[in-house]
């Protein structure tokens, strides 16, 4: 099983009394809340942490895409992976944006991930989303319009990595005379390009297909979801005619490890809970606009996010497997027994989450990349391509 | 009351309730669909041959491949207008349904013998943003549209069916589609609202709180024949909040108006 360092980047200074005026943290927070000074100092010690998980042996590190929100402040998140590509060696970096249709002109993007992969030498993996419900709201794209500019902008971008160029494209949304990609991506034919979701049968249906077999990602979700929509890849896949393996598969998860359950109960509590209910609070309106799901799916989904309706704690992300949490044993477990039922091949740890402070997310990711991740690299179903995390290293003071 | 029919017209099947004799009237509904037959419709049906479809996208009607802006909408309803064989047609439509009666009418007035325009959406006038429909909570949205509290709360208070619920996400999610970006209007129709030659009446809330009524005058300066009406402690939806009033101002003028 591979590792990924995922990190999102939020505004962890900001005042968290802000929602007994605004009933979010997304889209309409004035941006008066954002003080630049602190901007500097957080952007730079989260690419030290992303650094710093690279050192100590993770497979890739993520970065991703979220607009006009304190949540995630990589709203052109190819500028942290163009950061991380020159400081790292050795991981991949998946950059796990980028809203296609959000996009006017989705060449932009083959042309930001062509560049990385030729900077890495070939470490870029691609990620493409339609992007979460605000960022319609933020860049005034029509949601209704959502699933069809996401997969022609796919399309295009496809076509231009691995037609030879210049070609001709003609959608209904994008209309090229010249498509003509310099450079062209580093890998042959192209970057591997992961989705993440939050769950739908559209989206697998798309992405297990054997002209695609993209990686499929499940963000955030409780891990009865994971197991259903894993599920439903793999059965996806044998209709096709093809078995899934677990290398097309990948779970994102906050994760937090630490000495004992106490302490790491302890220690994350508030942090994550900052998380639930201030970084990610959002009104109906602002998360679900019309046409950004089916019919259907909108439905489901509301009645979903209707039980999630009110105060989260640690407590119930713990329970739901929302939120791994733990001493190493613990998270070993978990990981080896999720893993075991469920079959992914990536863990994408989320080791820095609301509020949580360099010094823990550095103690959590060194006992974490120490005494955890080395009991799956014995795997046997793994490449064993993995050293021990390096001993002699420093961690990133601040 | 009405009859229940469906008609297909441009490959799409619509649902649409007809009542009443005398000269035709076709109503364009707005964002929030039509759900039955009103006391609006009624009181219309007394004096009109009242024709309300479903625009397609809403309510029970298809939700066609075609559909992309309110300029499809305009064609369909040219084509429904010969569909039907109507002519000297008085020609109402609330909101979105009045910028669709105005798409109509900039395309082809020779059918028409009035045009009622009720706090129609479809122009821009910098510096009077149009509420965000889209971003307002439920409850919000509902104190908005009346200026009446009591209906306001009563909607709120209203627990919709299943059907009910599922027409209102079909319905938003077609006024997405017309109406996210650019947001409730076209950049086009102020330059062609001068080819309206039939006599327009424009009537507005004089409380509107989603489409301001200084867009009124706007209309009103680029439509040749038109005059404007105010209705007194009224919100966006006149025909619902003022329905005897706005009822008797439409057939007061297209009594003036008969061709």
């Amino acid at each position: 099983m591979k590792f990924f360092f995922f990190h999102l980047m939020p505004y962890a200074d900001l005042d968290l009394d802000y929602d007994q005026k605004y009933n979010s943290a997304w889209v309409t927070l004035p941006n008066s809340y954002c003080d630049p000074k602190k901007v500097h100092a957080l952007y730079n010690r989260y690419l030290d942490e992303l650094e710093y998980a690279d050192a100590l042996g993770f497979d890739g590190l993520c970065v991703n895409e979220h607009h006009s929100n304190a949540y995630g402040m990589m709203p052109i998140p190819g500028v942290m992976a163009g950061a991380l590509s020159r400081r790292t060696k050795n991981g991949k970096i998946a950059v796990l944006g980028r809203a296609l249709p959000l996009l006017n002109n989705p060449i932009t993007v083959a042309e930001e991930y062509a560049m990385l992969d030729n900077i890495t030498g070939g470490r870029l993996i691609a990620g493409f989303v339609r992007g979460i419900g605000a960022e319609y709201h933020s860049w005034g794209v029509n949601p209704a319009d959502s699933h069809d500019r996401f997969h022609e902008a796919h399309d295009l971008i496809m076509q231009a990595w691995t037609q030879p160029g210049p070609s001709r494209f003609e959608g209904k949304h994008y209309h090229f005379e010249y498509v003509n990609c310099w450079p062209r991506p580093f890998q042959e034919p192209h970057p591997p390009i992961w989705i993440p979701s939050q769950g739908s049968r559209e989206t697998i249906e798309w992405a297990s297909h054997p002209s695609r077999k993209y990686v499929y990602l499940q963000t955030f979700s409780p891990v009865s979801a994971l197991a259903r929509f894993m599920g439903m890849y793999r059965e996806c896949a044998e209709k096709y005619g093809y078995t899934a393996t677990s290398e097309q598969l990948g779970w994102s998860v906050p994760t937090y490890c630490a000495e004992t359950d106490d302490i790491a109960y302890r220690e994350a509590k508030p942090h994550i809970e900052n998380f639930l209910n201030k970084f990610l609070r959002m009104p109906a309106e602002m998360l679900l606009p019309p046409g950004y799901l089916s019919l259907a799916s909108m439905k489901a989904v509301m009645a979903a996010k209707a039980s999630m309706i009110g105060r989260q704690t640690i407590d119930s992300v713990i329970e739901k497997g929302m939120f791994l949490c733990g001493s190493p044993a613990t998270l070993r477990e978990k990981i080896a027994r999720y893993r075991e039922e469920i079959g992914f091949g990536y863990l994408l740890a989320t080791m820095q989450f609301g509020t949580l402070p360099h010094e823990l997310v550095i103690k959590s990711t060194e006992i974490f990349a120490r005494e955890v991740m080395p009991h799956f690299r014995q795997d046997s179903r793994d490449d064993g391509n993995h050293g021990s995390p390096r001993e002699a290293l420093t961690a990133p003071a601040r | 009351m009405a009859r229940d029919g469906f008609d297909t017209i441009a490959g799409c099947r619509i649902k649409v309730m007809r009542a009443g004799v005398g000269a035709p009237l076709v109503f364009l509904h707005g964002a929030g669909g039509v759900s039955g037959w009103t006391p609006f419709m009624e009181r219309l049906s007394e004096s009109f041959d009242l024709i309300v479809p479903q625009h397609p996208g809403f309510g029970d009607s298809d939700s066609p491949d075609w559909l992309d802006n309110i300029g499809d909408l305009a064609f369909f309803y040219l084509d429904l207008v010969r569909h039907l064989g109507l002519s000297g047609l008085h020609l109402v439509g609330t909101s979105i349904g009045g910028w669709i009666a105005s798409e109509l009418a900039i395309r082809d007035c020779s059918a028409l013998a009035s045009l009622t325009l009720v706090a129609p959406a479809g122009l821009r006038l910098p510096g009077v943003p149009k509420a965000d429909i889209f971003m307002l909570p439920p409850d919000d949205y509902a104190r908005r549209l009346f200026y009446d509290a009591r209906l306001a709360d009563a909607a709120i208070a209203h627990q919709p069916s299943e059907a009910e619920r599922d027409a209102q996400l079909k319905n938003r999610l077609t006024t997405a589609k017309l109406a996210w970006a650019p947001r409730l209007y076209s950049p086009d129709l102020h330059k062609w609202l001068h080819r309206i030659s039939a006599p327009t009446l424009i009537a507005w809330g004089e409380d509107d709180q989603i489409i301001p009524r200084a867009y009124g005058p706007a209309f009103n300066a680029l439509i040749p024949n038109s005059r404007v009406e105010t209705i007194a402690r009224c919100g966006h939806l006149p025909h619902v909040e003022k329905a005897e009033e706005l009822a008797a101002l439409i057939t007061a003028f297209c009594r003036e108006a008969r061709p």
